[in-house]
């Protein structure tokens, strides 16, 4: 299927291309380091190369003699300039410990990385030279780079805590139940996972620019950031400027992944120093310090049991989770692990017998944070690489167990021992439809062929069926789990005297299409061309309420806020329209951009004749406001819960150990579509990024807190010679709880992904013996799982 | 060092350190921001440019080496309002997300098929293979390079999708 240009209406559903790529074709667009600032002054940033140490003293004098050097700073120059310590919006236990630390340090430095000086010079190659002038004596202290090692307490992190745990977060439902359940089980597994570090390496690195107006107090932020509204906030809130004084503006921005949804260091010091030298100031990121300095992601080991029935049906789940915080909190670095805590069911119908567990431990490495799916890819890892695992000691197929413990499609709207309402799903319909795409029973005989043949290329196949709970989030919800926002989202509707529309979205794109899809969504709800809809965001000035963008929320939160602002404008119109055709409102239906009076079309008035006269005012209902705006902030009443079954099928050499991914099937279902060439574009992008965890990427620290995979040589982000293609399928099971029947599609693909291909792996090496394989299964990695299932007799 | 370049079809002469890198002129002399900056160690490929009709990365490149050079950048793909056949299959077939990485791609996509008009969905994975985008996973990228290649030879094209 190709995409179309310009279909006719419905929009919906329709292969739209973009109106966002022509300028993103041909370099129009700018982004945060594109934008022309007069007079800026270029930041550099001296960051810590110990992991761990005390800083004894930092002599700036030599660098700020250098030409072109303004200032030299160091955080114990800035520490009057600070009204709080860097937000942590997430304190997930009464007596959680978050040390409070700053945009530089003082005292000690917690990673490699650690920002200890800001030089401002007036370009940045003379910032960066003046770097290294710098002289700064540390006292080192030692590393905790394992977080076993960083669980015993042997060296503390921070000193003054007394321990490096920051928190204990628990989930505990029917404990008598689930100790029965294990006492009774006909089989149980217990396993032992590791999530890897990873590094969301968004392709445009983070920049941002301050740009003060003195006299007018007021100033404004560029930054590469996915969330310029809550940035606002807490940027406000760390500096004690108040909040009407500063706008923040995310340009185009190059990616984010979850590594933009962050308040950094870098952006409140272009704010302060703005300030205090009364220019502006911009910092862009170089890849080898953002590989250090931006937050990573996942940093997990996890243990999962599971007790099922002599049918194999689950009857009990406990998980035990040692989560790496890394050297701080940054923005929601505790509550990351949480957000799978709710998971590890997947999507199997467990009763009331369930323990989760997760402790957070401080370490001496980048802080952590989001990362796409953050939570959930880690527990669906979980529960699917354990199935398979549950498969194996029951001797069931993994289809067929799976297809025992599925929740079934009656049982929806369907209350999980969480107290959580999933809202609708079909997951055997995925699973089906997958096996037909991927040619399931035919993969199994081909591989019997080649177990039978005695080859040493082994065919693998690896099935993950995932519930993706996202559009974060109905507002209580967070408040039960200590965030401090809420979930909501804001849309306002104009339409415009010459009947254009003005969409105002608090959604922040960045790559995900928003202008497109808000433009069909509006243009077949009030009869308007697509290309007549201007969309407005990212812009606090322009859009002062919103919560951004991440977990999946743009359209099931944002785009629902929009329908809803939608209605509301068009009940206005239809009172002013009914006033003009002198009709009962409830006598008119509204089609094609035209109000009329049902069963005689003729006497109709169009919208744009009903918008015209809204903004001359000349003769409105009495009281009426002129003007056709609307405004409504919506707070979901549930999560959405898309789902779906991804099928990889790999070929791996047993002797080289290198994994070859032959096929990917994904069959997801987001409910209703807006653009199917959207929802498949963030498919295949999410699958490729949970593959890469699967194969390729680690953020790998050694024993002294270096991180030894600091750029883009050494950090294995695949290249297009590395991966398949994709192929995609979906289901439409509509979301019950939103008038537009939609749910969230962007960390569907990478939470699907990472199981599916490692459980094709440990498919294709069963027979060798192995049950398990650590990521990144790199072609070492399996070799010698392969050896170590052998007994180490190669 | 006084430099001369073509760039786009417009002559610039500019007086650059030594040190400069190529992409740092195309940028902030020649005042051209579509050709991005992704990494410090030239594997990414966004600021794959044009040298002579060649695609280069032009982080790996001397501003002063391009003295005398004739460069195209992603600015200069379009001829007028319409856009070059590479940047509409990108279009058509949805092959950019956040378009960072976009402009090194097309002008990589465009070299690839200067060498090979005909290439299989696997040597448009090689040819590819020194650009990274982080939002596509390349699937439509690789299926926007083979639709322009179809195009351009009158054929069809075959990707699993």
């Amino acid at each position: 299927m190709t995409a179309t240009e310009a279909p006719a209406a419905p929009f919906i559903g329709t292969r739209m291309v973009r109106r966002e790529d022509a300028p993103l074709l041909t370099g129009e667009a700018k982004y945060t380091a594109d934008l022309p600032i007069p007079g800026a002054l270029h930041m550099a940033v001296l960051r810590s190369p110990f992991a761990h140490a005390r800083i004894s003293s930092i002599d700036t004098a030599p660098a700020s003699v250098l030409d072109g050097v303004v200032a030299v700073y160091t955080g114990y120059d800035l520490q009057d300039l600070w009204a709080n310590p860097m937000p942590s919006a997430w304190i997930v236990t009464e007596d959680m410990k978050n040390p409070p630390h700053y945009p530089l340090a003082t005292g000690t430095v917690n990673y490699v990385g650690d920002g200890v000086a800001a030089v401002l010079a007036r370009s940045d190659a003379q910032a960066r030279d003046a770097l290294e002038a710098i002289v700064v004596d540390y006292d080192p202290l030692p590393a905790v780079v394992d977080l076993e090692d960083a669980l015993s307490d042997r060296v503390l992190v921070h000193e003054e805590l007394g321990t490096n745990s920051a928190y204990t977060w628990e989930l505990k439902v029917g404990e008598e139940a689930l100790a029965a359940a294990f006492a009774s089980a006909a089989f149980t597994v217990k396993e032992r996972f590791v999530q890897q570090r990873l590094i969301a390496m968004a392709m445009e690195p983070r920049a941002c620019a301050a740009v003060p107006q003195p006299f007018g107090g007021d100033m404004t932020l560029y930054s590469a950031t996915q969330i310029p509204h809550i940035l606002k906030v807490m940027a406000s809130i760390t500096l004690g400027t108040p909040e009407q004084q500063l706008r923040v503006v995310a340009p185009s921005v190059g990616g984010g992944f979850g590594s933009k949804l962050e308040v950094y260091a870098e952006e409140l010091l272009c704010l302060a120093l703005a300030a205090k030298h009364r220019v502006p100031v911009r910092w862009v990121e170089e890849r080898t310090e953002g590989a250090q300095s931006t937050v990573q992601g996942r940093g997990q080991i996890q243990e999962i049991e599971l007790a099922a029935d002599s049918e194999g049906k689950l009857i009990g789940i406990r998980v035990n989770l040692t989560a790496d915080m890394g050297g701080y909190q940054m923005l929601i670095t505790a509550g990351v692990p949480l957000l799978g805590a709710f998971l590890y069911a997947g999507v199997y119908d467990l009763p009331e017998a369930y323990s989760f567990s997760c402790t957070g431990v401080y370490t001496t490495m980048t802080p952590t944070d989001a990362y796409r799916g953050a939570g959930r890819p880690e527990a669906t890892y979980a529960i699917e690489r354990a199935m398979d695992r549950l498969a194996q000691t029951t001797g069931i197929d993994p289809v067929e167990l799976r297809r025992r413990n599925f929740i079934r499609p009656e049982q929806f709207p369907y209350t999980a021992f969480t107290g959580l309402v999933y809202d609708s799903g079909d997951h055997d319909g995925a699973l089906t439809k997958a096996l037909e795409m991927v040619g399931y029973d035919a993969l199994r005989t081909e591989q019997q062929r080649r177990r039978s043949s005695g080859g040493t290329h082994h065919l693998g196949i690896g099935i993950s069926s995932y519930f993706e709970m996202c559009g974060l989030a109905p507002s209580r919800v967070l408040a039960s789990l200590n965030y401090s926002a809420g979930g909501w989202e804001s849309a306002t509707v104009r339409i415009t005297p010459t009947n254009k529309v003005q969409v105002v979205s608090g959604a922040t794109p960045h790559g995900q299409g928003h202008e497109t899809s808000w433009s069909m969504i509006v243009a077949d709800r009030l009869g308007v061309d697509p290309a007549d809809v201007e969309v407005l965001h990212s812009d606090t000035a322009l859009s002062p309420l919103g919560l951004d963008t991440y977990g999946s929320r743009s359209l099931a939160v944002g785009g629902v806020a929009i329908s809803l602002a939608l209605d509301k404008v068009l009940d206005k119109a239809r009172t002013i329209a009914a006033h003009l055709m002198e009709a009962a409102e409830e006598d008119l239906e509204f089609d094609h951009g035209t109000f009329s009076v049902r069963g005689s079309p003729d006497h109709a008035v169009p919208l744009a004749a009903v918008a015209f006269e809204a903004f001359t005012a000349h003769n409105l209902p009495d009281g009426m406001e002129p003007n056709l705006e609307a405004q409504v902030t919506y707070d979901p009443p549930n999560f959405s819960w898309p789902f779906g079954t991804h099928i990889c099928v790999v070929d791996v050499d047993e002797e080289t150990g290198a994994v070859e991914v032959v096929k990917y099937v994904a069959v997801d279902d987001c409910g209703n579509q807006i653009n199917p060439l959207i929802v498949e574009g963030q498919v295949h992008g999410g699958v490729i990024q949970g593959l890469a965890q699967a194969l390729f990427e680690e953020a790998v620290y050694d024993a002294d807190g270096n991180l030894t995979t600091s750029t883009l040589a050494d950090y294995l982000v695949p290249a297009a010679s590395d991966v398949p293609s994709i192929t995609t399928g979906s289901t439409i099971t509509p979301s019950p709880t939103n008038p537009l029947g939609v749910k969230g599609i962007g960390e569907a693909g990478t939470i699907g992904a990472a199981p599916a291909v490692i459980n094709a792996i440990v498919d294709a090496l069963a027979p060798l013996g192995v049950t398990d394989v650590t990521m990144p299964a790199s072609p070492q990695t399996v070799w010698a799982a392969i050896a170590a299932a052998r007994g180490g007799d190669r | 060092m006084q430099i001369t370049t073509t760039v786009n079809g417009v002559e610039h002469t500019d007086e650059v350190e030594p040190r400069l890198l190529l992409v740092h002129y195309v940028r902030e002399n020649v005042g051209l921001t579509g050709t991005n900056i992704g990494c410090d160690t030239s594997s990414c490929g966004a600021c794959t440019i044009h040298v002579n009709g060649e695609s280069v990365k032009s982080c790996t490149m001397l501003a002063v080496q391009a003295d005398g050079q004739e460069l195209t950048t992603i600015e200069g793909l379009a001829d007028g309002d319409v856009l070059h056949p590479m940047q509409e299959a990108f279009r058509q077939c949805h092959g950019l997300q956040c378009g960072y990485c976009t402009p090194g791609m097309v002008m990589a996509a465009v070299g690839l098929l200067d060498e090979n008009p005909t290439p299989t969905e696997r040597e448009v994975r090689l040819g590819l293979e020194g650009n990274l985008c982080r939002c596509t996973g390349y699937h439509n990228i690789v299926k926007a390079v083979l639709t322009c290649a179809a195009e351009q030879n009158g054929s069809t094209v075959e990707i699993n999708a």
